[in-house]
């Protein structure tokens, strides 16, 4: 197993309040945990992966997601379990649409 | 004037030497014989009587059918009586394909496909206990047995026989008919196992003339289920290239007329057709016509009006009853049976198609693609036939014609003529499973050659054929690449995180990216939310089922319930 | 929403079962109270260790639930995952209200060793010990990875099984029989083979199972409600009546050496037809023609 971290700044907040998780550790697959949390505006990724020696595929695909969602206080977790960066990035992006679902919605004026 | 004299030339040596091999095999079985009828337990006496040492002989070993019954009882003749055999054969799929020459029962190989025993065939090479004189496709295959591979002797599968000879070789009749015709007419005999001998045939598949002896096996043939592909495990990410595939190619083009590589990733293009296609308006502007074999999963299509008309290489196992209550999508005889054709098959996919697409290995910066791997020498199969620019074509289709626009011409505008060209297009994940990349900077077929000692690296699907490269992460369009440089660059732009795609220079696919030359699901208007297996039109093989009416019947292995 | 409960992961089962947004998880993710033996091995795992658990309601009526994901080492029991069913059983004991089991697994997590073995056994007694306090234990069972091993009992000592019939219910594995007595004995890839012998059509059949719903999430919804309702209490009387049925059983069938030997002479004329009748037509005959 590799543990591999990453953080990010310059996103923007997200407003949900809470956890979404996506995704289960089959063979070939992975979870996701995505968590509204005071990191002063960074966003930061974990992944604790079966696969190992991928660091250069995972630094990328992930870099390439926070591009494609620039996220303020929020926590990423993975458990992966071999999967493709193909699935990663699908599920990534899964997460913050249901993170994006957890937004409650506006107060009324 | 020579006062010598010189011997004159016998100009009919072949049809003697087969009198005298009949004769033999009288003389050997006695009432063993009746007519063309063989005891069955005479079979070995047969062969033996019949084959001559450094004969070449044909076995049928198809996809599907294999001459099971005739395969083990070579396995079995006497080697001092029998022996050196040259075989030329379709697909080496059963042990005992090997084991005739593990026992130096023959020495020589030509053939075209040998997935199931390609492994043991490498073994085999490697100890030098077998000579491949060359791997062919069948296509190739089958016209050298008019040209300078005629078999003396074949040794062929039928489903049954009548008295006098006449064969049914019913849905599964695959490579038969090509195998007979060319031995039967160049004096060669050939030997039919059937599964049952009966009054009156459905139909007459394989004429009596033709044929030397019948013999009725213990069992019937093995067939093989071999493209069946359970819906339940395509994935999401097949379910986005198919997407891409159907709206980014098929319907840009214009596609009706197509030929699929067996796999996940088509059996998804199959599937979303009555969903995906029908919602995008594409119901009688694509996929009319289809060479291809009838598998189940193009069953939606087919009850939604997409396919039109279906002809087949073999049958599938478990859908001949769907088949017979569909004849105006199939070629079916009188007897409602289908009638498969292999080598006609091919030929439609490469002259009658417009478009080729299918899934591979390994794909280089050219666009060569290889299924090879070390350890095993596993041919050709018909995958070439259907994937490559059929030159010799004159016919035009819009497809075939906006295809030849694209091209971008190389060397001298004013000499070079218009021409069409077909779409061929390769489909792959950019890894496969372990995190094995698609995409590599040199295909492992090279070191097989050097291994195997194989003339050239075994390439299926050539670059310079190759017109689009497929993948989650877009489409390439070769045909619009001004160079080697843009070509290479263009599919390091869809070859996603692998090395090869990581080492792309980032301002040269953008400015593809601009061009159209490579083309991102979003650049296609795709929605990859979309893109869940809730848009098969079938997600199970009792979907299936379900879809047929009941007709279909799948075999065993397939069945959850 | 997904509709198939087959193919569905046990959240989705859990969101398509349960009322809307009635949902509260005990122990989510974010607790991350994951299995400390795979860490030790060095394996993936998972958040919520394959089992998602919680309270919410089934049309309008409070329950608990806990849903195996069977995508998670094919749903095998280990200790944490063991520990949250049984303590939604407990719970369900303190609140008095039904538990719904969504079971997917092939028993005991072998790498867990004694731990798994003793979570089984502690979800076994769990749920006799719910019964017990007058708490319905109800179950379905329609994943591809079928109900086996320890699970198998486990289930089995609910109040109520609905199954689909793509649903296995067994002990051991098929391809645990074929390895221990050979191909001839049980081909494990006799696909039809397998499912006469612990598919859910055969269960309903021998009365292992209240009922067959088609591979839908309303119907299973449907089902587990009215079992809930028609659920009675654990007694004496009902233990032995149990064991009745089982030693008649044995005495019917016991020399029955495939299912459909059973489903003949349960007075199916045509055995070969159960396997392929649609659900409601399988139903209609097979409610008069099974052991009770």
């Amino acid at each position: 197993m590799e543990h591999l971290h990453y953080r990010f700044t310059g996103g923007r907040k997200t407003r949900a309040a809470e956890s979404r998780i996506v995704g289960v550790v089959a063979s070939g697959n992975l979870e996701v945990l995505i968590e509204p949390a005071p990191l002063q505006g960074a966003c930061t990724v974990d992944i604790d992966t079966a696969a190992n020696g991928f660091g250069a595929v995972w630094e990328a695909v992930v870099a390439d997601f926070f591009s494609r969602h620039p996220l303020a206080d929020v926590r990423i977790s993975i458990n992966d379990n071999g999967a493709t960066p193909a699935i990663v990035a699908l599920r990534l992006d899964q997460a913050v649409e249901e993170l994006a679902a957890a937004v409650p919605p506006e107060p009324r004026a | 004037m020579n006062s010598r004299s010189v011997a004159p030339r016998i100009w009919d040596a072949q049809m003697q030497g087969r009198r005298r091999r009949l004769e033999r095999a009288t003389a050997r079985l006695g009432s063993g014989i009746a007519g063309k009828l063989v005891d069955t337990r005479a079979i070995v006496g047969l062969l033996e009587a019949v084959i001559e040492p450094g004969d070449r002989v044909c076995l049928e070993g198809n996809n599907q059918k294999q001459a099971d019954f005739l395969a083990a009882a070579l396995v079995r003749v006497n080697p001092a009586l029998v022996h050196d055999l040259h075989i030329v054969q379709s697909v080496l799929a059963l042990p005992e394909h090997l084991d005739v020459f593990e026992k130096g029962i023959a020495t020589r190989l030509d053939f075209s496909f040998s997935g199931p025993q390609s492994a043991r065939l490498a073994q085999l090479v490697s100890e030098r206990r077998i000579a491949i004189g060359a791997i062919h496709t069948y296509l190739e295959l089958f016209s050298r047995y008019f040209i300078d591979l005629t078999p003396a002797v074949a040794l062929v599968a039928a489903q049954a026989a009548d008295a006098s000879g006449n064969l049914y070789t019913g849905p599964n009749t695959e490579d038969t008919p090509i195998i007979v015709e060319a031995t039967a007419f160049k004096a060669g005999i050939v030997i039919a196992q059937v599964n049952e001998i009966v009054d009156v045939l459905p139909r007459v598949d394989i004429p009596a003339d033709w044929v030397a002896f019948v013999v009725e096996s213990p069992r019937p043939h093995a067939i093989e289920p071999l493209f069946t592909r359970d819906p339940a495990r395509i994935s999401e990410i097949q379910v986005l290239m198919a997407m891409m595939a159907i709206k980014g190619i098929y319907a840009e083009y214009g596609v009706q007329r197509l030929n699929h590589g067996i796999g996940f990733d088509t059996a998804a293009i199959e599937l979303l057709l009555p969903t995906y296609a029908e919602s995008l308006g594409l119901k009688g502007k694509i996929c009319k016509h289809w060479a291809l074999n009838p598998h189940p999963a193009l069953i939606p299509a087919i009850e939604a009006g997409f396919a039109e008309s279906i002809h087949s290489f073999g049958s599938e196992l478990g859908m001949e009853k769907y088949i017979a209550a569909r004849p105006d999508v199939f070629f079916t005889g009188p007897d409602g049976s289908l009638r498969s054709n292999r080598a006609f098959c091919q030929m439609a996919g490469h002259y009658a198609c417009d478009l080729f697409i299918g899934s591979t290995l390994q794909i280089d910066l050219a666009g060569n693609s290889s299924t090879a791997t070390m350890g095993r020498i596993a041919g050709f199969g018909g995958a070439p036939n259907m994937g490559s620019d059929a030159r010799g074509r004159r016919h035009a289709t819009g497809a075939w014609l906006q295809a030849g626009r694209e091209t971008e011409r190389r060397g001298d505008a004013r000499r070079s003529m218009p021409r069409g060209r077909k779409l061929v297009v390769q489909m792959a994940e950019t890894f496969r499973e372990h995190m094995q990349p698609a995409f590599v900077e040199k295909l492992d077929a090279w070191a097989l050659a050097e291994s195997a000692d194989l003339p050239l690296p075994p390439v299926m699907i050539y670059g310079d054929d190759v017109t689009h490269v497929l993948t989650e992460e877009g489409i390439a369009n070769l045909l619009l690449c001004r160079d080697d440089d843009e070509r290479e660059q263009a599919i390091r732009g869809v070859a996603g995180y692998t090395a090869v795609g990581l080492a792309r220079d980032k301002r040269t696919v953008e400015n593809l990216r601009d061009r159209g030359v490579i083309r991102r699901a979003e650049d296609l208007g795709i929605d990859k939310r979309m893109a869940t297996r809730d848009l098969l039109a079938a997600r199970s093989i009792k979907d299936l089922v379900r879809a047929s009416a009941g007709l279909y019947d799948p075999p065993k292995r397939f069945r959850n319930w | 929403m997904i509709r198939s409960y087959y193919e569905a992961t046990a959240r989705e089962r859990i969101d398509a079962i349960l009322d809307a947004r009635s949902f509260r998880e005990l122990m989510p993710p974010t607790e991350r109270v994951v299995s400390p033996h795979l860490q030790a091995l060095s394996l993936p795992v998972a958040f919520d260790d394959g089992v998602v658990v919680g309270r919410g309601a089934i049309e309008g009526r409070e329950v608990l639930i806990a849903a195996q994901e069977g995508g998670f080492m094919g749903g095998a029991v280990g200790e944490v995952h063991g520990a949250k069913i049984v303590g939604v059983l407990q719970r369900a004991i303190r609140e008095h209200l039904p538990v719904v089991l969504l079971v997917e697994s092939g028993g005991v997590r072998l790498q867990e060793a004694n731990a798994g073995l003793i979570a089984v056994s502690e979800v076994m007694r769990a749920i006799l010990a719910a019964r017990s306090a007058g708490v319905p234990v109800v179950a379905a069972i329609g994943g591809q990875y079928g109900c086996f091993g320890g699970m198998g009992i486990a289930v089995s000592c609910s109040n109520a099984i609905v199954m689909s019939e793509e649903g296995r219910l067994g002990l051991s594995g098929p391809e645990v029989i074929e390895t221990a007595h050979g191909v001839e004995e049980f081909d494990s890839h006799d696909r039809a083979l397998v499912w006469r012998t612990v598919g859910g059509k055969h269960r309903y059949l021998l009365g292992d199972c209240m009922t067959i719903v088609d591979d839908e999430m309303v119907e299973f919804r449907g089902a587990l409600a009215a079992s809930i309702e028609a659920a009675g209490p654990l007694t004496l009387e009902t233990v032995e009546a149990e064991h009745a049925k089982l030693s008649r059983r044995l005495e019917r069938f016991g020399d029955a050496t495939d299912g459909e030997d059973v489903w003949r002479a349960l007075g199916w004329a045509d055995p070969a037809v159960v396997p392929l009748a649609d659900t409601d037509v399988f139903l209609t005959q097979a409610r008069l023609l099974r052991a009770a």
